[in-house]
């Protein structure tokens, strides 16, 4: 790896970080301990089309574990990581197919981080009473997802990086 | 630096949208997340059910978990968390449930509430 893309690839991180802070300042549903608007999740979007999956996907798990440590606690990064896995080899997927915009990656990305959180939620607590929730739930990550799949398809579109 | 083929069109995308927000407008319409009047508030630790008042009870409760304790409240048919020594209180923010199926989660305690239209146990 060039210097070049390590220090691209360190700013981004640096990036996703910021965005994790100030999502971290939003309560957006504080229903379940990590739960975020998915700001961060631009980057990731970002970096799946414009750097190597492996940096993608690195990238993201630092920035995951990182936030955690800093402004979350040990709950919130088994939900965060939960949910980053799951939505990463969606989105992953998704964009191998080569049938979707990345809009659509994204969507998927949010809808799967959700329903990945739910999931353990429901393990965790050993009880179906929070399924309750899986509607929000899922129209927030398809909300979010869309959010977050505009403005990097612009981005996408704006930053042709070639290293 | 790779190329990714971006697909000419639309299509794909738009059907798969609309799937998912269909999906999400069937989910929220299923009769499991309807809001039906509740008749009890279930309390589980770990799963287990551990107390069950009557919604129409006054009820002052503290909780006691392995993890710590939170204080129940309930009180004109809705039932809330007071007070609450865990970390982020998310139980407390939660409100108010008084609709069967709704639910206060206070994770770190590992702790359910439940307003149920259950049966008598």
């Amino acid at each position: 790896m060039s210097g070049k893309r390590l220090a691209y690839l360190a700013s981004f991180l640096g990036l996703a970080m910021i965005l994790s802070y100030v999502e971290s300042l939003i309560p957006f549903f504080g229903l379940v301990p990590g739960m975020k608007a998915g700001l961060a999740n631009l980057v990731t979007v970002f970096l799946l089309y414009r750097f190597r999956t492996a940096e993608a996907f690195l990238v993201s798990l630092v920035r995951v574990a990182l936030s955690a440590l800093l402004f979350g606690t040990l709950f919130s990064f088994l939900f965060s990581v939960t949910g980053f896995l799951l939505s990463f080899f969606g989105m992953l997927l998704m964009k191998k197919s080569e049938r979707f915009r990345s809009i659509s990656v994204s969507v998927i990305g949010g809808v799967l981080h959700n329903m990945a959180q739910i999931a353990l939620a429901v393990i965790l607590l050993g009880s179906g009473a929070i399924a309750y929730y899986i509607p929000v739930l899922f129209a927030a990550g398809i909300l979010s997802g869309a959010i977050v799949g505009l403005i990097a398809a612009f981005l996408i579109r704006k930053i042709p990086i070639r290293l | 630096m790779r190329n990714s083929k971006l697909p000419s069109t639309f299509r794909n995308d738009a059907i798969l949208l609309g799937a998912l927000v269909l999906a999400a407008v069937i989910l929220f319409c299923t009769p499991f997340f309807f809001g039906k009047e509740g008749r009890f508030v279930v309390i589980e630790e770990n799963g287990r059910e551990i107390g069950r008042f009557s919604i129409t009870d006054e009820v002052t409760e503290e909780i006691r978990t392995g993890q710590g304790y939170n204080t129940l409240v309930i009180r004109g048919g809705a039932a809330w968390i007071e007070s609450a020594d865990c970390r982020d209180k998310i139980c407390i923010h939660r409100g108010s449930i008084r609709n069967a199926g709704e639910t206060i989660v206070c994770l770190p305690h590992r702790l359910v509430i439940t307003v149920t239209e259950g049966e008598e146990r």
